[in-house]
């Protein structure tokens, strides 16, 4: 025992005198970049959108549209219809009907059919896809190209094999469709929500009525597209552009059968009370402060690269973000440093320049959140570690940020910033990392890092999280289930999991 | 010289593996069906405060009745129904007293019962294979999913069969590690306040099962709105308090499982179904390679 205490203390030791005299990182002009933009010319926008309703765009009966905008520069990028309580009628009656004459009469088989070729047009237009995803929600293009695109397509690829087995994923009981499902979707992941929501309910043979934020509609527009492309049949599918009142009048549709949300904790209460009571069928996938633990006997460089894509990717717009670094005492300077250095070196810029790590805000009202969290902490006496990158004069924008010298009562440590901000503490022994990183209302994630098998397995199996990635973070598969525990959310999305939310069984 | 006056029973409610009468002092009468009305006894009208101690031992109980072994809690609740076989004739006595069933029905109620307890604790160390995949991931990882125990279930009983509607509820929601605070049949509680002497007796750890009576309404919303409790198995069969409990339930994003309550339970009211309402999916990943 008290060889690990001496071990322990002479490697903090030694981790902090190589911190001290090691000079801290200059790259002078040796790691600019010449600018790499990805061709937008390929993208065919329309300077203005309606509803995809009963398998076309029509003009709302709101008469209202909305302009989108580009996060990354402010300009226009083009207009969306905003659906009324008329227009969301329209909406669920176009899928009801979609549903009782179509398809839950169609062969198992065929539904699947159908859902492949979603998937395989998702792939022939995937850069078109990924540039617009760019353009509409600032994430970098080699996230949207490499990212949500290619996950997009798996995911209905990977759902579309499912509709004829669904007496194998349920032996024994017989399943039947819910009905018509309305689908609302977070502008994190726009087109990759999009396919996670739908993919699962057209292969259980539900129609949908999907609304996706109001920041990011284009691509659940241009999913639309495809889906008359794929011909579809008209109204199983439904996009109904919009903000949270849309939202509102699809949730309190009667003919709507079950609602799947993926949003903040503050909407998803609203909901799960508006449809108490009523018979839907509910799925929240809700907000994250996700602890990334790193014991001293990691893999320190692999953690902390670990930590940057856990925090940093997609600017943190992310609800599994591992937002809290939990980390071991005696190598706290080390990952410190290490963290400082590699922060250093992320490109934040144009989201359509293949060189870019860090894209820009979504919105002007979530950087004014950022700001004013981070601001919150360094109030609250936490030590403010930022890159001292060049901020774009237009766009919404946030350099990579980190702190330290954080409590567990900072609001740092205990709200969901959403952006890229990690929040650094440090604990003794396995316990006190266990206890820190469940003391949080929330528990969608968790990161664990160390070389010791029987560690990860102690560890991962007391942290109250719905995904714990091991020396690893922030990996999604169409075949892996992803979802809360306590308030980030109930119900399963992904693999055969995922498939029990969209069926009733008998 | 001895008497033939019979001893009554106080009964108690069953918090924390102790027999505590309300804390807020209050009692309700309970009587015999009519024709033949009779004082059977005053049972405790359950308080805020009980359910708050109740969550709190339940708390207390939960991480490690839920690290304890399949084997071992499948054992636990074949005690308890151990127990109840060796009470089955007390049990018989209150459900003809206070529901005013006959001797066969009540004879079937309390077999029923014991069967269904049996029937859980052989699924302890199953379940878990059911619910459990590896995950065919397209990339170089190893990827699982398992089922893990929700936390704390606030349960509310049926009102009738007071007790096989009971242990219908509560085995599935325990035999997978969680811990439950149980508002009982607010008509018929005796059966249920028995439980907890044979519950008292088993090997279930104190704090795992608590059981309180009392009235519903006034109860029902403190079980739902508070914050240490992680899902609500509703079997009230109430649907204006079903209503209310989904309602009030938001607050911290509970879990709801609700439940159409019929007589005759005896049936089909048992399966993995029951244990997966109250269990969450794990996934873990790890990457593979040297």
């Amino acid at each position: 025992m008290s060889t690990t205490v001496r071990d322990g203390r002479e490697r903090r030791e030694a981790a902090e005198k190589a911190a001290s005299e090691r000079p801290s990182l200059e790259f002078g002009s040796a790691w600019s970049y010449a600018p790499s933009p990805e061709a937008t010319d390929h993208v065919v926008l329309a300077p203005r959108y309606g509803l995809f309703i009963g398998g076309r765009f029509v003009a709302p009966r709101s008469k209202k549209h909305f302009r989108t905008i580009n996060p990354a520069t402010e300009a226009v990028v083009s207009e969306v219809a905003e659906a009324g309580a008329a227009d969301v009628d329209a909406a669920v009656r176009s899928a009801e009907d979609a549903y009782r004459k179509r398809w839950s009469k169609l062969a198992p088989a065929a539904r699947g059919k159908y859902i492949y070729r979603i998937a395989r047009l998702i792939q022939e237009k995937a850069r078109a896809l990924a540039v617009l995803e760019t353009m509409n929600g600032g994430k970098p293009i080699k996230e949207s190209r490499d990212v949500d695109v290619p996950l997009a397509a798996a995911h209905f690829f990977y759902y579309a094999g499912w509709a004829d087995k669904l007496s194998w994923a349920f032996r024994g009981r017989r399943t039947e469709p819910l009905g018509v499902c309305g689908q609302i979707i977070p502008w994190n992941f726009p087109l990759l929500m999009a396919a996670w929501k739908i993919a699962p309910a057209l292969a259980c043979g539900n129609t949908v009525v999907l609304k996706p934020a109001e920041t990011t509609p284009l691509t659940a527009l241009a999913l639309a597209e495809i889906c008359r492309e794929a011909d579809l049949p008209p109204g199983v599918v439904n996009v109904v552009t919009g903000a949270s009142e849309t939202g509102a009048h699809l949730v309190n549709h009667p003919r709507v059968a079950k609602i799947a949300f993926t949003g903040s904790t503050e909407v998803g209460k609203i909901i799960q009370r508006a449809v108490a009571g009523t018979g839907k069928r509910l799925t929240l996938e809700l907000g994250g402060k996700a602890a990334n633990i790193v014991f001293e006997d990691a893999a320190i460089d692999q953690a902390v690269e670990g930590i940057v894509n856990g925090i940093y990717f997609n600017q943190g717009h992310v609800c599994c973000a591992g937002s809290r670094l939990l980390v071991q005492e005696s190598i706290e300077p080390v990952v410190r440093r290490k963290l400082a250095d590699r922060i250093a070196t992320l490109r934040l810029g144009d989201p359509l320049d293949k060189n870019t790590d860090v894209g820009a805000i979504n919105s002007a009202a979530q950087l004014a959140k950022i700001r004013e969290l981070v601001q919150s902490g360094v109030d609250e006496g936490a030590v403010l570690h930022q890159s001292a990158c060049a901020i774009p004069v237009k766009g919404y924008w946030f350099p990579p940020t980190f702190f330290t010298g954080v409590a567990q009562s900072h609001r740092i440590a205990r709200e969901e910033i959403f952006g890229p901000v990690l929040a650094v503490m440090t604990f003794r022994t396995p316990e006190e990392a266990i206890e820190k990183a469940n003391n949080t209302p929330y528990g969608l994630s968790a990161g664990v890092w160390t070389d010791k098998g029987a560690k990860i397995f102690q560890v991962s199996s007391k942290l109250r999280a719905g995904v714990v990635w091991a020396n690893t973070f922030n990996k999604f598969d169409p075949a892996s289930p992803f979802g809360g525990y306590k308030e980030s959310g109930f119900g399963r999305e992904g693999g055969m999991q995922g498939l029990k939310e969209y069926v009733e069984l008998r | 010289m001895s008497s033939e006056l019979p001893v009554r029973k106080t009964y108690k409610l069953y918090i924390g593996g102790e027999m505590v009468r309300t804390e807020s002092g209050r009692s309700d009468p309970i009587y015999s069906p009519r024709p033949k009305k009779a004082l059977l006894a005053n049972v405790s009208r359950g308080s805020r405060k009980d359910i708050r101690d109740a969550v709190g031992k339940a708390r207390g109980a939960q991480e490690s009745w839920a690290k304890k072994t399949g084997y071992l809690r499948g054992q636990i609740l074949y005690r308890m129904a151990e127990m109840l076989e060796g009470r089955a004739e007390s049990f018989e006595k209150i459900l003809r007293e206070s529901r005013g069933l006959s001797p066969a029905a009540a004879r079937r109620e309390a077999r029923a019962s014991i069967d269904r307890i049996v029937h859980y604790a052989g699924w302890s160390d199953k379940f878990g294979a059911l619910l459990s995949t590896v995950n065919p991931v397209a990339s170089s990882y190893y990827d699982f999913s398992v089922p893990e125990p929700t936390g704390v279930v606030g349960v509310v009983a049926p009102e009738t069969p007071e007790l096989l509607g009971l242990v219908t509820y509560l085995a599935p929601v325990i035999v997978s590690g969680n811990a439950a605070v149980v508002l009982l049949s607010e008509r018929h509680p005796l059966a249920g306040l028995e439980l907890g002497e044979v519950l008292a007796t088993s090997d279930l750890p104190a704090g795992v099962a608590n059981l309180i009576s009392g009235r519903k309404e006034e109860l029902v919303p403190h079980l739902a709105r508070h914050m240490d409790v992680n899902a609500i198995c509703d079997a009230g069969g109430d649907a204006a308090l079903s209503k209310a409990i989904a309602q009030d339930a938001a607050v911290n994003v509970k879990r709801v499982k609700r439940y159409a309550v019929h007589d005759n339970l005896a049936g089909a009211a048992q399966g993995l179904e029951f244990i997966e309402a109250f269990v969450e999916t794990k996934t873990t990943w790890h990457p593979v390679g040297v």
